[in-house]
């Protein structure tokens, strides 16, 4: 492969520059690798700045109660116990070291009345402890790592997307990608690669994800041997907009209802009586997005299929001041004014909780030289993932993961590439060019979202995933018929045409796992199986690649101290 | 269902010309969702740049009918209905492909500010009403609208000797910050050229994030710049109080 590609060295690569991305990059720049991040669309534009309500941290400074046990102990209640503990501890102990660290890099949350980060209630969380920055705390964080991860000198290739992990045997390698610019190919070799590419969401078309959001990092690992985990916890945001037809799933932050918004059905009923009646509208989002799909197929719903959510009881100046984005949103886009009505609310695929497999103290995955951060990683948030549990997650594991990488580089040799994976790399790539009269990767796309939507939605049956899994392998075969037009230069069909893949990829992972998965927990529910099952309970699905064909298997769940068993037993407190 | 004419540029940086899609209009439909319809449907190599289709992460910036926009925020029903909608990339960047436009320039601006630096013994305690004027500078979503309309860039191309309302916004964000102990004033003079701006307000007018970026972040900053660099004795009192900031010159 001499010359013949365009060809970077570094000791970590990255893949992804959201939230998570950046903060490995800071990291492995602190501890002196040589770093490149590598994004698919330009820096800044991450998902991480669509992320609105705030980042979970048992800071205490407006529940002086509040500690990292109680948020452990929340992370896992609300993940029906299915969270990889050691995660969620370190997870609920280093959230506000981080938190704090990105104040000190420039970032301005709002403030208390004495002068410190103040903090709001979020659902399944005991004690108020979500730092915010009004309702675009994701902008404020992206920002604060970005500049900070500018200032530092990391090396960024924006606009640039990863097909394939190389391997040197059985270790990583790098990584082919190609420039969206030209539709030149890049050859990326790295001692590290850290995988924090983020979620799935735009296999479902009602979503609050961006278009990046079509599991790449989950398929790259799993075509490079590494095991995926959980994989069928999905979990819908109770709160996406519904009407008009174009804003259908946009997010409606869960802020609303941190700050007093009610949920109520079109006969002004406060439904959640009916669901959760101790935590109501702050209940857990498994739990809420059930209730107004339910209240919706009941009959129920608003003249959009959907629920009300009002906030228009608190002062027209609170809410533009709290929700800003909220209610310019709801203004410009749905004409509607949320200080003086209801919005219009449903469910909408909105995180992943599975992903790639890691250890929780070096979020290194089953492959040597691969590591996983953020939503890409799977464990933290075991099967249902609190709100506010996802910007702390991209903190204190992105940097564990940047950390993590950068130790494996320094004892690890530069890797070899073999010319045959980049060729088939490159092959795989401009096949859809030389193909006449194929499909169009549109087309499949939309009849994938469509299978995932109706067959593998909130409530799951065997018979409906029985047929989920006929159909994608009727797409996984029309999508080796792919055919795009026109040049290599920026072409949106051309790039879905390989987005297009590791969708179908991750699909079947979530269908495979799902269909086995026979109980309902967390965001997982089974119709035909509507309750906890305590064998299931200490079991995880995994999912490999064996010579091409998805293989499914379980391993346990590893077993708390007792200590901490103890701790999410007790009832002192809880919420 | 009615229907709409759109007029998008279709080329390269060695030219090209608008072409005509039809795309049939749904309530609520934003410009972004009738492009969305045109890759589906007719022109699957469109370039286009989007990511939250929310107005929150300025990716899909272009210029509707000869107004820069955000494209997702756009709503079709506010554009004349019985007239062809011309879409067209920004004008200020080269274009690399149909809307997508070489915006590299802003990132190369962006590497040339310092960074937040905390004055020593910072104890992190500050007041909401000490921030709030920082944390509009702080919305800034860098669609580069405001960018691309300032005629500095625009009809003067000094992309070399001038930083844009945009970084202005930026460096007012450090400078006001209440723990920030680095003066930027030199850079704003002779990096950034702000003495080019002459307060004219069209960038402004364009911010989808509503950040007065004239009267709260440009204004006060040629302020200081003037302070610093052309009233001594001002300089001086400031210097001595300890209240300002050490300057960087
Ligand atoms: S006010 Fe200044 S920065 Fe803004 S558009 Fe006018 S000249 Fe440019
Ligand atoms: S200041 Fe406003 S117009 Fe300029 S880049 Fe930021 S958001 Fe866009
Ligand atoms: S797509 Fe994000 S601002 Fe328009």
């Amino acid at each position: 492969m001499n010359g013949k590609y365009e060809t970077h060295e570094h000791d970590v690569l990255i893949i992804g520059a959201g939230g998570a991305g950046l903060r490995a990059a800071i990291e492995a720049l602190t501890q002196g690798a040589r770093v490149a991040v590598v994004c698919k669309s330009l820096l800044g534009k991450a998902h991480t700045v669509m992320a609105e309500g705030g980042i979970a941290a048992a800071m205490a400074n407006v529940d002086q109660a509040d500690n990292w046990r109680v948020h452990f102990r929340d992370t896992m209640r609300g993940g029906k116990l299915l969270n990889n503990w050691r995660m969620a501890q370190i997870h609920a102990q280093e959230a506000s070291d981080r938190v704090r660290e990105l104040e000190q890099w420039g970032a301005l949350f709002d403030r208390t009345e004495d002068g410190r980060i103040l903090q709001r209630a979020f659902g399944g969380h005991t004690f108020k402890r979500l730092c915010h920055v009004g309702d675009r705390t994701g902008l404020e964080m992206i920002r604060t790592l970005q500049d900070r991860g500018v200032q530092m000198g990391f090396d960024v290739y924006m606009e640039c997307a990863v097909t394939r992990l190389l391997k040197d045997g059985e270790r990583i390698a790098g990584a082919f990608a190609y420039w969206r610019e030209n539709g030149r190919f890049v050859v990326f070799k790295a001692k590290s690669v850290v995988l924090a590419t983020g979620g799935i969401g735009k296999a479902w078309p009602i979503t609050s994800n961006s278009w990046e959001y079509t599991g790449d990092g989950m398929a790259l690992a799993y075509e490079a041997g590494a095991d995926l985990m959980d994989m069928e916890f999905v979990q819908f945001h109770p709160t996406g907009m519904v009407w008009p037809p174009g804003v259908q799933g946009i997010l409606v932050t869960e802020a609303v209802r941190g700050e007093g918004g009610t949920l109520r059905n079109r006969s002004g009923e406060r439904f959640m009586e009916r669901y959760d009646p101790r935590k109501m509208e702050l209940s857990t989002r498994d739990v809420v997005a059930r209730a107004i799909y339910t209240e919706v197929k009941e009959g129920r719903g608003t003249e959009h299929g959907g629920a009300f959510l009002d906030i228009s009881h608190k002062p027209p100046e609170y809410v533009k001041r709290k929700l800003p984005s909220m209610y310019h949103q709801f203004l410009e886009l749905a004409d509607v004014d949320i200080t003086k009505g209801p919005m219009e609310v449903g469910p909408t695929c909105h995180y992943m909780m599975g992903g790639v497999k890691v250890e929780a103290e070096t979020a290194a995955a089953s492959v040597a030289g691969l590591f996983a951060a953020g939503e890409a990683a799977a464990g933290l948030h075991g099967s249902n993932r609190l709100g506010g549990n996802s910007l702390s997650d991209l903190l204190v594991f992105g940097r564990i993961a940047g950390l993590a990488a950068t130790e494996h580089a320094k004892k690890t040799a530069m890797p070899t590439i073999d010319a045959g994976q980049v060729e088939a790399a490159e092959r795989e790539m401009l096949a859809p060019f030389e193909r006449k009269g194929g499909e169009s990767p549109y087309t499949v796309h939309a009849d994938l979202q469509d299978t995932m939507q109706k067959l593998v939605g909130i409530f799951r049956t065997e018979d409906d995933l029985r047929s989920a899994m006929t159909q994608i392998a009727k797409l996984k075969e029309r999508s080796q018929r792919l055919a795009v037009s026109g040049s290599r230069m920026f072409n949106p069909g051309w790039h879905l045409s390989r987005d297009l893949q590791a969708m179908l990829t991750v699909s079947e992972a979530v269908t495979r796992s799902a269909l086995a998965r026979r109980e309902s927990r967390g965001a997982h529910s089974r119709i035909d199986y509507p309750n906890l099952d305590a064998a299931w309970g200490k079991q995880h699905n995994l999912i490999a690649n064996r010579s091409g064909n998805m293989e499914l298997r379980q391993t346990p769940v590893i077993d708390m101290p007792e200590e901490l068993k103890l701790l999410v037993a007790e009832e002192k407190g809880a919420a | 269902m009615a229907e709409a004419v759109l007029k998008i540029f279709r080329g390269t940086s060695e030219g090209g010309a608008t072409a005509e899609y039809r795309v049939p209009v749904a309530p609520g439909m934003v410009v972004l969702d009738a492009l969305h319809h045109v890759q589906k449907h007719a022109a699957p190599d469109l370039a286009v740049r989007w990511n939250c289709k929310a107005g929150k992460c300025g990716s899909c910036s272009a210029e509707v009918n000869g107004r820069p926009r955000l494209t997702c925020k756009t709503r079709m029903d506010s554009l004349p209905q019985d007239q062809a909608i011309t879409i067209l990339p920004m004008k200020s960047f080269p274009v690399i492909k149909d809307l997508v436009t070489d915006v590299s320039w802003n990132y190369k601006v962006n590497k040339k500010i310092p960074p937040f630096t905390p004055r020593p013994g910072a104890d992190w305690k500050f007041s909401q009403a000490d921030i709030d004027r920082v944390q509009e500078f702080r919305k800034c979503i860098e669609c580069f609208l405001c960018q691309n309309v300032c005629h500095v860039v625009r009809d003067h191309g000094k992309q070399e000797q001038f930083g844009g309302p945009r970084f202005f916004v930026r460096v007012a964000g450090l400078e006001m910050h209440p723990l920030d102990g680095l003066s930027r004033t030199k850079l704003l003079k002779d990096e950034l050229g702000i003495g080019f701006c002459n307060i004219t307000k069209c960038c402004t007018e364009v911010c989808p994030e509503g950040i007065h970026i004239t009267d709260n972040a440009i204004i006060p900053l040629k302020e200081r710049v003037v302070d610093d660099f052309y009233d001594p004795v001002l300089r001086l009192v400031r210097k001595i109080r300890g209240a300002g900031k050490a300057a960087d010159h």
